[in-house]
């Protein structure tokens, strides 16, 4: 939920600004001089081959990674031991071996939700995404297509400003897919920043409102969805809409 | 062959007679090994979740020395907790020598780095798992090993397990900071020590059978009891 | 969580029941293997016991080490079976008084076989002199115990320099009464063994005793009470009532009625002043 903007407020964690983020691995980079500003509002979905990087881009936005060389700065830092204000879903979703609804609380409690808040927080997240009923369920024994649904729940209940998300259905099938979009969808509603990882164009073309086009670890393209697709300006971008791009 | 006949006929005997004398030794090892079993998990688990999470100087040091010291010699760790213990030792005002819970600590002692080592090196694989996940939630370095502690229990059941079964095994420092004194500090392991020395073979053996059978009855519900509980969680 | 939660509840009632097994009246004696061994304290300490509603509890240990416990005040009393190293022991304060209790005595074990030829001799000297002189196996405890000293004696008594006629012949065990025996039994060796333990051993092989009834093989037991005023926390009035009982015309007829297979193990003699 976007926080109104009065002096009062705390400042939003957005806009994002990297400036010239270079990640290095030995000698080979695999984010090559990168500068770009994420601001609240639009889907950003960040595409491209294997091996270019957007995994690693993702990660250093959200601070698992730190890079090797530039900045990331957020408009207003989080504070160090404080809530976190963004969340991120990975491809194959961590799940404790607890019930659903116990890894959503658990999640909240680290947080620093007060106790009496928890559940009925835990259960409203479980209501948005349709798995009320599992509540109960072992997390650990649901489907693939339910895990995911979880992740995004315990997301959810923490309000994220930005939510990250790394190849979310890509281990899905069709419906189950389908469900996640869905969900996704309705926290961009709610007032959630996304920055989505994507193989499936499809999804790119479903869901974003803007692309990060990466090559090699470079930002080689930035521009709106449907111009991206229709008319992409660089060689490599066009290269890669026609899946003839090399690894 | 003859003399192991003739044990499994004593144990068998030993069982089916319900000598209290016997079920009073069987009682004392349970309580002494299950105690110590008890501590060394409120010492080593932490201790081995914190070590496995952490990053710290010294840390790789740590690991090495928790790993060499699950090899601890039994006799000598008995000899040193003797000392400590006698009257004439720093620790003599307690009056704990020749006491079941002089027993209950040299066997903390010794298996409380196995403990620990072991839990360290099953959360650090857990580890590789969820870091990246709980850094997301924003979860501290403790707070990670505690729950990943909790998230990993059946695997350490295992390691729970052996613990106890090194420690009911023991003979050597129970021996010595125990006094195996009839009636108060006998154990299975040092009756059956006694009834060694006496000459007694059919009856050494057949409390072996009997130890056995106890350790395999506690490892068999215990497994049980793991692979139900993991089924049910995933 | 359930079975945490009974764990941690079974670890409390264990703590709980260990503690509470300390509120008895008790005593701790430092005594030796022989007489745990040969059964004797299994005898004596529940008509004790019975008697008087004190508890004893017995640390079987050889002399030498049975000493060295009532020298760190870790017992009350001390009820061994070497006279030189209980006037020792006394010497240096550590203990009260000494009063003799029971004696038995020695027996030189030995296997059918006899490579020594000894069996019958009613002279421990010679017989152990012929046992060095055919380098037959022997088998040593080793271990400071009234029986080791009492063995040691005897080699000087013979005129053996043990330590230097000492070669693969002789096995320095470093064991109780018991596993030495078991050592004898399993490799047809000579022993030097206390009558009470010797009766009471199970595991005979084809050992038997060779020499006996030699006045020199006479092995007195004395009893010490720790010294409270050098040990503190020794219970000075429980240790002498179990003195006191041991030596009392029905403590010393509780020792005489002790009986393996119809034969008494130890006789007492807490009258003899030479004792």
């Amino acid at each position: 939920m976007t926080r109104p903007t009065d002096m009062r407020a705390p400042l939003t964690l957005l806009p994002l600004r990297l400036e010239d983020v270079v990640f290095a691995v030995g000698s080979r980079r695999i984010i090559d001089d990168v500068t770009v500003t994420l601001t609240a509002g639009s889907r950003t979905v960040i595409v491209g081959a294997n091996g270019a990087g957007k995994s690693v881009l993702l990660r250093l936005c959200h601070g698992l990674l730190r890079p090797t060389a530039g900045a990331i700065r957020w408009n207003a830092p989080e504070i160090d031991g404080a809530a976190r204000r963004q969340a991120m879903v990975f491809q194959r979703p961590v799940l404790l071996r607890r019930s659903a609804l116990a890894n959503v609380i658990y999640a909240l409690h680290v947080a620093g939700v007060a106790p009496e808040e928890r559940d009925e927080r835990a259960r409203a997240a479980l209501r948005t995404v349709g798995l009320e009923a599992l509540g109960e369920s072992a997390a650990r024994v649901l489907s693939g297509g339910e895990q995911q649904r979880l992740a995004l729940a315990r997301a959810w209940a923490l309000r994220p400003e930005v939510l990250f998300l790394d190849e979310p259905t890509a281990s899905l099938d069709p419906g189950a897919t389908h469900e996640i979009e869905k969900v996704i969808a309705a926290m961009h509603t709610a007032g959630t920043k996304i920055v989505m990882v994507t193989h499936n164009l499809g999804q790119a073309r479903r869901l974003g409102d803007e692309i990060l086009f990466l090559h090699q670890g470079r930002l080689v393209e930035r521009a709106q969805a449907d111009r991206f697709f229709k008319h992409p300006a660089s060689p490599e971008a066009a290269q890669f809409l026609e899946g003839e791009l090399p690894w | 062959m003859n003399s192991l006949g003739a044990a499994a006929s004593q144990a068998l005997q030993l069982i089916a007679g319900g000598d209290p004398t016997l079920l009073g030794i069987v009682l004392l090892s349970l309580q002494v090994s299950l105690t110590a079993v008890g501590t060394a998990c409120a010492v080593g688990l932490p201790i081995g979740a914190v070590v496995a999470v952490g990053r710290f100087p010294g840390r790789h040091t740590l690991i090495v020395m928790l790993n060499a010291a699950m090899g601890l010699p039994p006799v000598v760790v008995g000899l040193v907790v003797y000392l400590v213990l006698s009257r004439a030792g720093p620790l003599g005002e307690m009056g704990l020598l020749f006491t079941p819970t002089a027993m209950v600590i040299a066997q903390a002692i010794l298996i409380t780095p196995i403990i620990a080592g072991l839990a360290r090196q099953v959360i650090e694989d857990a580890w590789g798992e969820y870091r990246e996940q709980l850094r997301s939630l924003g979860e501290t370095k403790l707070g990670a090993a505690l729950t990943l502690l909790w998230d990993v229990r059946f695997s350490l059941v295992t390691l729970v397990l052996a613990g106890f079964g090194r420690a009911a095994a023991e003979v050597g420092a129970v021996m010595i900071v125990g006094g195996n004194i009839a009636g108060v500090t006998r154990v299975m392991t040092t009756a059956i020590a006694l009834e060694t020395s006496k000459g007694d073979l059919p009856l050494a053996l057949g409390l072996g059978l009997v130890l056995l059978a106890i350790v395999l009855a506690l490892n068999a519900a215990a497994y049980v009891v793991k692979e139900s509980a993991q089924r049910r969680y995933g | 969580m359930v079975i945490t939660r009974r764990a941690l509840l079974a670890t409390v009632l264990c703590l709980a029941a260990l503690a509470s097994s300390a509120q008895e009246k008790f005593i701790t004696v430092a005594s030796t293997t022989s007489t745990e061994q040969s059964g004797l304290f299994g005898y004596l300490l529940p008509i004790y016991e019975q008697q008087t509603g004190v508890k004893v509890r017995v640390v079987a240990l050889g002399t030498g080490q049975a000493l060295d416990v009532g020298r760190r005040g870790d017992a009350d009393v001390v009820f061994v079976h070497a006279r030189a190293a209980e006037e020792k022991f006394l010497a240096e304060g550590q203990g009260v008084k000494r009063y003799p209790v029971m004696y038995n005595d020695f027996v030189l074990i030995g296997p059918k076989s006899d490579p020594a030829k000894i069996s019958g001799s009613k002279d421990i000297l010679a017989a152990l002199k012929k046992v060095e002189a055919a380098q037959a196996p022997f088998v040593s405890r080793g271990d400071r115990s009234g029986t080791h000293m009492a063995e040691l004696e005897l080699w000087k008594g013979a005129g053996v320099d043990i330590d230097k006629s000492k070669g693969p012949w002789y096995r320095d065990t470093g064991q109780g009464m018991g596993p030495a025996l078991n050592t004898a039994a399993s490799m047809g060796a000579y022993v030097l063994a206390d009558r009470g333990t010797w009766l009471a051993f199970k595991n005979r092989g084809d050992l038997e005793i060779l020499v006996e009834g030699d006045k020199r093989l006479f092995n007195q037991y004395g009893v010490i009470l720790v010294n409270p005023d050098k040990h503190p926390n020794v219970k000075r009035d429980l240790g002498q009532q179990f003195i006191d009982w041991l030596v009392s015309p029905a403590g010393q007829k509780a020792i005489a009625d002790y009986k393996i297979n119809g034969q008494q193990l130890f006789y007492p003699n807490a009258g003899d002043a030479n004792a």
